[in-house]
């Protein structure tokens, strides 16, 4: 947990940096219910923030919002401000939106298996990133192409740019990738659980060139994971989704330790292993009771209500945002929102 | 394998620049062979035919095949064998013409009404939907009665005709890109639609869209034909595998030899356009195992 310290601590020193991602009251929405409900996030430069929650949580959907890719039918409000860029971006048109994707703010997606063109050759494509916003000539753009393959680990580059997708690994394909989204030095660096399709022992180098990638570059990083153990190797400091919502937020260190939503207190409890290791008898792992809803069919006020040990009569309307210590990076970036708070002198 | 050959260190058995060779499976081989058949005889007659094809020879009519006319004369007192040569000009003419016109129309079209979506794609593809109304026969029998009977007529309306197939097919093929991560990734990297189209659909639709054209190859062949024996597309004087039929109809009892090559002809180009494709949609899925 040092680096949840020393982003504590490093926390005042900062103060001043302007957010390089600034989200504010984002929802969306389809035609009928409402997936994304204000959630508000910012990262600053050379923060690493990891965002946690189970599937269908929103977590890809704020991914997606802030990038402006989502799918047809679905609309977002709200705004999210890129430094560096004037303006709204969800107020953007998809041109003036493909001019900044790619360029300052870049996506490593979920499935290296898909995500790469399987006609084109693997520097080809490393090297479109580049020409394609005019950072480099063509042949430059080659020559860096084959540089950033080699560092992104990939052996003899060279004769990997010639490789077309199919013909690397799983581990392979997401080194391209990353090396696609660094190629022209984002400011925001997005990843949506990049490791998760790739075997073990393949995760740390994955997740070791991704946090070299942004540390060398001053970049920050927005980490979408639904594995704990990754978020406290990865980040600084960790925002816990549920139903759409921002339930918790706060220092790694704080919140995987001494978490205040009962949902994030929940999530911890089921992947504490080391407490079921300690029980003498092969017992179930604590679970939280029931499932997820489907979109649409959370419950008023807090979302978590119909599955939370703690919940009142007092639930049914939205519980506030309650700030938690002094966090350099606004209010938002540290705190919980929830009535009956885990730990502390209610336990 | 070198290691050298080898920057997958972690996958050694599976070389990174592929040598690995597809297997030709039996009809992408047969149906390649009749296709280059085709093309040999329409290659051959451009230098050499036994006797000019459509010159009256000074020798009997409706002879059986023999040492000097080796598939026979007709009955005008022509060469088989020439006219048959000739006219596989013709059928490859009106095959590259009408595939040619079906598929730079309809794969555009398809890409389009793909990527818009919307109340544009949807207009394209009713658009579309009227004109498979059409058969391809018929719209070339209007456009023959309109613009009279010719084969440059009868292949561009066989070409329109064949538009909205390819039109469907990339479509359907690239609407199955669009959802693809790559084109999401290639989105997220900042590619504008212009280029995710060229760049990324078009290359990944591509099978699909070869594969449809072999096919749409075989139909435009046999259209020309049906046209041609119907009078309305090769005039008189030309040579063309359809006409020649259309001339032997009334002897088919006489000199059945007349019907028979042909038909044979015909029936050989377009069985051979069809394992043609056929075996190239086996050979280009990547969804069967690669020997």
């Amino acid at each position: 947990m040092s680096t949840a310290a020393t982003g504590a601590a490093g926390a005042g020193r900062r103060a001043g940096d302007e957010p390089v991602l600034d989200v504010r009251g984002l929802h969306v929405r389809t035609r009928h219910t409402e997936l994304l409900s204000d959630v508000d996030l910012t990262i600053r430069r050379g923060e690493r923030v990891g965002l946690i929650g189970e599937s269908g949580s929103g977590k890809s959907l704020t991914a997606l919002a802030v990038l402006g890719l989502l799918g047809e039918g679905l609309t977002a409000t709200g705004g999210v401000h890129l430094a560096g860029h004037e303006g709204n971006l969800l107020e953007r048109s998809e041109g003036g939106l493909a001019r900044i994707r790619g360029d300052d703010m870049a996506m490593v997606f979920q499935e290296p298996m898909t995500a790469l063109n399987p006609t084109m050759r693997v520097g080809a494509q490393v090297a479109e990133a580049m020409t394609v916003h005019g950072s480099a000539s063509r042949s430059q753009a080659r020559r860096r192409a084959v540089d950033l393959l080699d560092q992104v680990g990939l052996p003899d580059p060279e004769h990997a740019a010639r490789a077309y997708p199919h013909q690397l690994s799983g581990g392979q394909r997401q080194r391209v990738v990353a090396a696609i989204a660094l190629a022209n030095d984002p400011v925001l660096l997005v990843c949506d659980e990049p490791t998760t399709a790739l075997d073990v022992t393949v995760q740390a180098l994955v997740l070791d060139l991704i946090v070299t990638g942004v540390q060398s570059r001053d970049a920050a990083l927005l980490f979408i994971t639904h594995d704990l153990a990754v978020v406290a190797t990865v980040c600084e400091r960790v925002l816990v989704m549920y139903g759409g919502r921002i339930v918790e937020a706060g220092p790694v260190g704080q919140v995987f330790t001494d978490p205040r939503h009962q949902y994030t207190a929940g999530l911890l409890a089921a992947s504490d292993l080391t407490a079921a290791g300690a029980r003498r008898e092969r017992s179930a792992l604590p679970t939280i009771p029931g499932t997820v809803p489907p979109a649409g069919r959370f419950p008023d006020g807090c979302v978590f209500r119909n599955r939370c040990p703690a919940a009142t009569g007092q639930c049914a309307t939205r519980p506030p945002w309650t700030p938690r210590g002094d966090h350099g990076a606004g209010e938002t970036a540290s705190g919980y929102a929830c009535f009956y708070p885990a730990g502390g002198e209610l336990r | 394998m070198s290691e050298a050959g080898s920057p997958a260190g972690m996958m050694p058995s599976t070389p990174v620049v592929g040598t690995g060779r597809r297997h030709l499976n039996p009809s992408l081989f047969v149906g390649g062979g009749l296709v280059l058949l085709v093309v040999a005889m329409a290659l051959v007659s451009y230098v050499w035919t036994p006797y000019p094809p459509m010159r009256v020879l000074g020798t009997e009519a409706y002879q059986t095949p023999n040492a000097d006319f080796w598939l026979g004369t007709d009955r005008f007192r022509r060469d088989v064998l020439s006219q048959i040569l000739v006219g596989a000009r013709t059928t490859l003419y009106v095959g590259v013409v009408a595939v040619g016109v079906a598929a730079l129309v309809g794969v555009p079209l398809g890409i389009l009404a793909a990527m818009s979506g919307g109340w544009l794609g949807q207009t394209v593809m009713r658009a579309n939907d009227i004109l498979l109304a059409f058969p391809a026969l018929l719209l070339a029998i209007m456009f023959a009665a309109l613009y009279g009977g010719s084969t440059q007529v009868a292949m561009i309306a066989i070409g329109i005709a064949t538009i909205p197939s390819f039109a469907r097919i990339t479509r359907s093929g690239a609407l199955g890109v669009m959802s693809t991560d790559y084109v999401t990734a290639a989105r997220a990297a900042g590619h504008g639609p212009f280029a995710i189209a060229l760049r990324h659909v078009l290359p990944n639709v591509a099978g699909l869209v070869i594969v449809q054209a072999s096919v749409a190859f075989a139909i435009a062949i046999l259209a020309e034909a049906a046209l041609a024996y119907l009078g309305l597309g090769t005039p008189t004087g030309q040579a063309s595998w359809g006409r020649m039929l259309y001339e032997a109809q009334s002897t088919l009892r006489s000199a059945p030899h007349l019907v028979l090559v042909p038909g044979a002809a015909i029936a050989l180009a377009v069985l051979g356009f069809n394992l043609f494709g056929d075996g190239l949609r086996d050979y280009l899925d990547p969804k069967l195992e690669r020997r």
